[in-house]
């Protein structure tokens, strides 16, 4: 492997994409342990997972067109809206941002070479791919598709005939790859940043990924054991949340919660984390607070830990729990605020270089505040018991962490893309996408703010008629977003096959990741660069 | 499976993020228990009266002398690591050993302790077990799984050291580098500790 190397070094140097290890074609790729490789295994698996996951939300859009069964009946739709949300939450965006851009872009932007632990990234990723293989076949082995929702709560889940323990196997196992991709991650950013670069001179994307690291080790496991509690329920015949076998579901939900709040953290700390990058790149300009923004980053990632009953103010809690979550749940909006404000004043007077990741940003950030304050009524006590379990809950989740999550995956994608391939995607086709995408994602979910203000459940296939006339504005929006979603795919893969070389720097970017070759060489730097400006100086 | 891109861990030994990784590691394990030992806590502090006379039926000397054992393993096994830094690679591969022998007696001693459950129909999923009141369903159920996922921690620290020992004697690891060795160390104090709340919390419970 050595002589490989260094034949090859006086001619052009091969990048990763088209680099010859030991093994060719697809072995190559299954056997590497370069990050970049990994970043790309896990992008390629994550989309295939996502587009399911959004043929199955479409399906369900397509059923509430009108009131009665359309498409299909209760039992089907159940397991559906199970299925959708295992896939998008498990599948897509717990990993997401941070699986894909993290491991292709960290290691390069703090100036090493790759993880600390590069066959642990390997392994990581074979252990996303087992609990992905795992929680899908859910919908074909055992009795049928999960009828619980992705949140499994106790005790339906211990009753139900369906197939439970493979989805909630698999997602133990996705659990175990999530934790090994954050510690890895935080190890990595301990050891490996580049001489010269202090942590106060790390770009603010590893920050974001530095706090979820944290999340990710210490939050997974409360919910690992807690599945692996209802395994042991279904299987064993154990008691531990079954009320009939002196079990408290109420202690499930909490269990549950302790993780899955700070998961939501976990999706939306790297988003922020892109969109500052691509902020500051198209500002041309240094960042407006980078310590505030660190210190945001950490305070989300810390005060994110403690707000998980605000999830339960109708399950049954005592007041004065219910007044301190909602009091913790106020408190976390003030970091997250402080990221929208630093990246509106980064863009005060900021000569703008409008290209397609930018839009992406803006249209993160638009989508983000709405989300954000629709937070906010279900933070607050009274507010909740009206709009608990209705569409609004989950026209304000979708803002949140597809409009969040989604609209970074796809701006770290139009930003990165360069990067990641050497090429360069239509960007005029590419605006036009997004700003489909847009218009399709609002007329879809914001009329489901409205439906869940005027009382309409969510989880049935059916509904009453007086809730008609929005449902069909919201079905019409799926496909508005759909048809956006095709265009800025088909777009990025034409530019993947075309012959639109790029130079190494597109967007006159200040980070690492833009002083070496696009596509990056192997082991991404000749030599280890050495860090002597402040990280969003000009080069 | 080494392909090109592992060189670089070849060239690039780093132990000290080895054990930071471990660390971590640990740290996870630690919340993995804790979220059992928060369900301990609220069916213990619902049902005293039942966990206290549930727990009579354990047999204290049994716990005991398996904490007992565990201490020891702990110190075996950190004994072999500094012997490992004084190159005393025989001592390092007898206290290894010694480690992994006093782990199988815990296991040994644990069979016996389920099987003697076992043995008047006590176990996940009896009739037995059905049939009992809801705290004393509660904590045995909590018993059988807390020492259960434990017994797993054991086997999976015992494939640890016992892969440390394999390349002790081969002496891929040695006195300049160890990090597996030290590893392996650190994981078997948590097994151990965790073991340690264990026992108070079932069989001592007053």
């Amino acid at each position: 492997m050595v002589e490989h190397t260094e034949h090859t070094e006086h001619k052009h140097e091969p990048n990763y994409l088209e680099y010859r290890g030991k093994y060719k074609g697809l072995m190559g790729w299954l056997t590497s342990t370069d990050h970049k490789r990994i970043g790309l295994m896990y992008f390629y698996a994550m989309m295939t997972f996502f587009l399911s996951g959004v043929v199955m939300g479409v399906l369900m859009k397509l059923e509430l067109i009108s009131p009665g069964e359309q498409l299909m009946g209760a039992q089907t739709y159940n397991g559906l809206f199970t299925v959708h949300g295992l896939t998008m939450i498990f599948l897509f965006v717990i990993p997401g941002v941070a699986a894909v851009f993290g491991n292709l872009m960290m290691p390069i932007m703090i100036g090493a070479k790759d993880v600390s632990f590069p066959r642990l990234n390997l392994f990581s990723w074979y252990l996303y791919m087992l609990g992905a293989v795992i929680v899908l076949s859910s919908q074909f082995m055992g009795d049928g598709p999960p009828d619980t929702g992705w949140t499994f709560y106790a005790p339906y889940s211990l009753k139900t005939q369906t197939n439970v323990v493979a989805a909630v196997t698999g997602a133990f196992v996705l659990g175990f790859s999530s934790i090994l991709t954050g510690l890895n991650f935080v190890v990595t950013m301990h050891r490996l940043r580049a001489p010269g670069m202090g942590w106060m001179r790390m770009p603010l994307f590893c920050w974001t990924l530095y706090g979820t690291g944290w999340i990710q080790l210490l939050a997974t496991p409360i919910i690992g054991i807690t599945f692996l509690m209802v395994v042991a329920e279904r299987t064993l015949g154990v008691g531990f949340f079954d009320p009939a076998i002196g079990g408290d579901p109420i202690l499930f939900q909490h269990l549950f919660w302790i993780y899955s709040h700070p998961a939501v953290y976990i999706m939306i700390l790297p988003a922020m984390g892109v969109i500052t990058e691509i902020v500051i790149t198209f500002s041309r300009k240094t960042v407006f607070g980078y310590s505030a923004m660190v210190i945001s980053t950490m305070a989300i990632a810390f005060v994110g830990y403690f707000v998980w009953g605000h999830h339960m103010f109708t399950s049954g809690m005592s007041d004065t729990a219910r007044w301190v979550f909602s009091f913790i749940t106020f408190l976390v909006a003030i970091p997250s605020a402080i990221k929208v404000f630093n990246w509106t004043a980064t863009l005060y007077k900021a000569s703008i270089n409008l290209q397609t990741p930018f839009y992406w940003a803006m249209g993160f950030i638009f989508v983000f505040m709405i989300g954000g304050f629709s937070g906010l009524v279900l933070g607050s006590l009274a507010t909740d018991i009206h709009v608990h379990d209705t569409a609004f809950v989950v026209a304000h989740f979708h803002y949140i962490v597809f409009g969040g999550t989604g609209f970074a995956f796809f701006g770290a994608l139009h930003y990165w893309y360069p990067k990641i391939y050497g090429k360069i995607y239509n960007g005029k086709i590419a605006n036009l996408g997004l700003v489909i995408f847009f218009v399709g994602f609002n007329v879809l979910y914001f009329p489901m703010f409205i439906l869940g203000m005027m009382g309409m459940p969510r989880r049935y296939y059916d509904y009453l008629e007086q809730f008609h006339s929005w449902n069909i504005v919201s079905t019409i929006g799926s496909w508005i977003m759909v048809t956006g979603l095709i265009i800025v795919i088909v777009n990025l893969l034409r530019a993947r096959k075309g012959t639109g070389k790029v130079v190494d720097d597109p967007w006159d970017g200040r980070t690492l990741e833009w002083t070496i070759a696009s596509p990056p060489i192997l082991e991404n730097f000749e030599e280890i660069p050495v860090v002597d400006r402040e990280v969003y100086d000009p080069k | 499976m080494e392909t090109t891109a592992t060189r670089h861990t070849d060239m690039h030994r780093d132990d000290t993020a080895a054990k930071l990784g471990m660390w971590l590691f640990i740290f996870t394990e630690i919340l993995l228990f804790g979220g059992l030992f928060i369900v301990y806590s609220v069916y213990r502090f619902r049902n005293p009266v039942a966990f206290h006379l549930a727990h009579e039926e354990l047999s204290i000397p049994m716990g005991f002398i398996n904490t007992v054992i565990l201490l020891i393993s702990s110190a075996t096994v950190a004994i072999s690591i500094s012997a490992m830094q004084k190159s005393d690679r025989k001592m390092t591969m007898i206290m290894l050993s010694v480690t992994l022998l006093l782990a199988l007696t815990f296991l040994v001693n644990k069979y016996f302790e389920w099987g003697a459950k076992f043995e008047h129909g006590m176990y996940p999923g009896s009739e037995v077990m059905q049939n009992l009141g809801h705290g004393d369903m509660l904590f045995f159920s909590l018993y059988f799984f807390m020492t259960g996922l434990h017994g797993v921690h054991i086997i999976v620290g015992m494939i640890i050291l016992g892969a440390a020992l394999y390349k002790v004697r081969t002496g891929a690891v040695n006195s300049k580098q160890y990090a597996l060795l030290e590893n392996g160390g650190l994981y078997w104090h948590l097994v151990d500790l965790i073991w340690i709340f264990l026992f108070p919390l079932f069989y001592l419970i007053h």
